[in-house]
């Protein structure tokens, strides 16, 4: 059987590629790796009118087929028939942005030579009619020799007009292609600039939106400000707009748990299936909303071209630390997921400057250590405000993040002067025009987002949560002694005890630690299922896990909990992938050792300063 | 635009290197000196435009240090480092 035709999407960085990739495909999407390389390659199908379906390919935003990074070399490959693990590509789709053609155009030279059937999307149209920019597609297909189509992908706009060009150019009879070295770049240039100038019907000058923006959000003292406002109203949003959500999935959770005790028989059974699955699974769940919440503003930040001037800002301040501004968009998105974001790092051209910031990643705090923070916050830290409609918990919440950033910052520092030494790092990156993101667009992003945690509670978190049970349960308890100590989870708990005594953990703590490494907020169901098999009378299984917390520990205990996973490398997914993006043991294993000892320090530090004042 | 090939740093009397250019004022580049850059910073800076006779125009200026820049190339608007301007030699238009 013959394989689809391979329709590959190619085009400049910020030239609305993914968007247009997301508009011809929908939400059918797979989501891979190139082998042997950490580049992500998205692919998707779609049906042409006669009802052939094509496969497309989304390749990563280049400038040239001359690769300054990890990810232009993969689109090189691809495109040159070099890529193991993908065939040629039939036929391409060239995305440009309508405002930027002097430039973009010089890719689309590059591509078009390699000669294979070839269609220009001329896109964001709306945004070039908006600097008054008006362009004549026609004479544009004419001087590059293929066809041009005007399209506005966040809009969805001619994107049936792409699909009959593209049904058309498949139909026709393929010449092969050619694979001769490219043109020289600056000899493309040039001829990009007058193509280019050619087609321009009119140009009003006007004063650019994206130009009196940035006149506000790049200023010197303003700039960083809003910054630190966005920052901030995002940590308090994600505690504001999560409380009704996070109610109704406790309710949810508590229906289904009675539900299960009156149908099933006091014993084992009712034990594991309320206790651990539904208890575990269900003490992770709940922080659905709150990590939704938190992927929505960085999607946002992202559509809309912010992230970069965030990056801009921040570069300085990066550089003193010995990163670049590029590392603020990974470490920000560490913020959700250190995976993702040591993923992003890619990006990152500079070896070291890319080394550093995956080294530091998994400070930022990601939204599964959220689940700890919270209930910790909630049991311990009074709801009060601290005035001006500030909350103490969000407080403290900002000052947890604060503390990421700052220990992210000086370990960059401090591995930037010895054992990452040399190769001062470069910031070269292009402001995007502003733009209004497309509501269908965030929206896929957070459904592939929300898939993934809920795909990670049915899986890792599940087996560990029986696992867990299993290792609390046996061997029960003879009347009179205490489960949590009997059971073989105790006693292996015991021995990480003996470790973390000083630091003022207790048993139930480090019963948790261990299972935590699968998933940070694993720590919290651990916790849970500990607390719901230990619970011998009816009274307290009915109490909430944090007010059973509050009875249990002192607030020193729980401030250095807090401390501990600040720094903590407490994820396998985190080290596992730090392995493939450095390409060994060496480094996961270092980043491991130091995390576990600032870990160590900051918690016993808390500890002690909290009870020498006497909390 | 206007593209000039002429220029020469070394003999242009009025040429000043982009970094000291002021925010709002407008230049042609005169010269790139390609061998203080790596590699891929060199590729990166072509990616962007940057080429002789060509008009820049500084934008912005990050808040801490006055750096980085942002930098008008052609139609697009980028980001450089102080360090990396001062590769580019200009001529004011």
């Amino acid at each position: 059987m013959n394989p689809l035709p391979l329709v590959a999407v190619a085009g400049s960085p910020n030239a609305g590629k993914s968007a247009l990739f997301n508009a011809l495909t929908g939400a059918r999407q797979k989501v891979g790796n190139y082998p042997g390389v950490t580049v992500e390659r998205h692919s998707g199908r779609l049906t042409l009118a006669d009802g052939r379906p094509v496969e497309l390919v989304d390749l990563p935003g280049a400038y040239s087929l001359d690769p300054a990074s990890l990810d232009e070399a993969v689109t090189r490959d691809v495109l040159l028939g070099r890529q193991a693990g993908e065939r040629s590509p039939d036929a391409l789709i060239i995305v440009v942005d309508a405002s930027n053609l002097d430039n973009h155009l010089r890719f689309a030279l590059q591509l078009i030579e390699l000669g294979l059937p070839t269609i220009v999307a001329l896109n964001m149209v709306d945004l070039a009619r908006r600097d008054g920019l008006e362009l004549d597609p026609g004479r544009l297909a004419e001087a590059l020799g293929v066809p041009v189509i005007e399209t506005i992908a966040v809009r969805r706009r001619g994107i049936p007009d792409l699909q009959a060009a593209l049904d058309d150019m498949l139909s026709a009879p393929r010449c092969p292609a050619r694979h001769d070295a490219p043109s020289d770049l600056v000899k493309l240039q040039r001829r990009a600039r007058e193509i280019a100038t050619a087609a321009v019907i009119s140009e009003s000058p006007v004063r650019r939106w994206t130009h009196r923006l940035d006149s506000i959000l790049l200023h010197p003292v303003v700039g960083p400000v809003i910054l630190a406002a966005i920052l901030f109203v995002m940590f308090q949003a994600v505690f504001a707009w999560s409380q009704l959500p996070v109610s109704w999935i406790e309710d949810g959770f508590a229906m289904l748990a009675d539900g299960m005790t009156a149908l099933l028989p006091a014993g084992l059974l009712r034990s594991l299936v309320v206790d651990g699955v539904i208890g575990g699974v269900g003490a992770v769940v709940v922080f659905l909303p709150q990590i939704l919440i938190l992927f929505f503003f960085i999607l946002l930040l992202e559509s809309t071209g912010y992230m970069v001037r965030a990056a801009f800002i921040m570069d300085k301040l990066m550089h003193w630390a010995g990163l670049s501004g590029r590392a603020f968009i990974p470490l920000l998105s560490s913020f959700a997921c250190a995976v993702p974001g040591i993923m992003a790092t890619r990006t990152i051209d500079n070896q070291k400057d890319r080394l550093t910031t995956i080294l530091v990643a998994p400070l930022m705090t990601c939204s599964a250590r959220l689940p700890v923070y919270t209930l910790i916050i909630a049991a311990f830290i009074p709801n009060r405000t601290v005035g001006y409609g500030v909350g103490l918990q969000g407080l403290v919440m900002f000052g947890l993040y604060a503390a990421g950033v700052a220990g992210a910052l000086v370990a960059a520092l401090v591995l930037r002067r010895t054992i990452v030494r040399g190769g001062g790092g470069a910031f070269m990156m292009e402001l995007p025009k502003y733009q209004m993101p497309a509501i269908k667009d965030l929206a896929l992003g957070l459904l592939q987002r929300a898939m993934i945690f809920l795909k990670r509670a049915g899986t890792i978190i599940l087996g560990t949560t029986i696992l867990l049970w299993a290792l609390a349960s046996f061997p029960q308890a003879p009347p009179g002694e205490r489960q949590v100590e009997a059971s073989i989870a105790g006693h292996i708990s015991n021995g990480i005890y003996a470790v973390v005594k000083p630091i003022g953990f207790n048993h139930d703590i480090s019963l948790a630690l261990l299972p935590a490494m699968a998933a940070r907020e694993v720590a919290i169901s651990a916790i849970g299922t500990v607390y719901a098999i230990d619970s011998t009378d009816d009274a307290a299984g009915s109490q909430s896990l944090g007010d059973r917390l509050r009875g249990k520990w002192p607030l020193p205990t729980a401030l250095a909990f807090l401390a501990w996973f600040v720094f903590a490398p407490q994820c396998i997914s985190t080290i596992a992938v730090t392995r493939r993006e450095t390409n060994g043991w060496k480094w996961p294993a270092f980043m491991v050792g130091y995390l576990f000892a600032l870990a160590y320090i900051a918690a016993g530090l808390t500890y002690w300063t909290a009870v020498w004042l006497g909390l | 635009m206007i593209i000039s090939r002429k220029m020469n740093a070394v003999f242009h009397p009025e040429s000043l290197s982009l970094d000291q250019l002021k925010v709002g004022s407008r230049a042609h580049v005169a010269s790139i000196d390609w061998d203080v850059l790596e590699h891929s910073e060199a590729c990166r800076l072509r990616h962007f435009g940057f080429d002789e006779g060509v008009l820049v125009e500084p934008l912005h200026l990050g808040p801490f240090g006055r750096d980085p820049l942002a930098i008008r190339v052609g139609r697009m608007t980028v980001a450089i480092r102080r360090s990396h301007a001062r590769a580019v030699r200009v001529v004011p238009a």
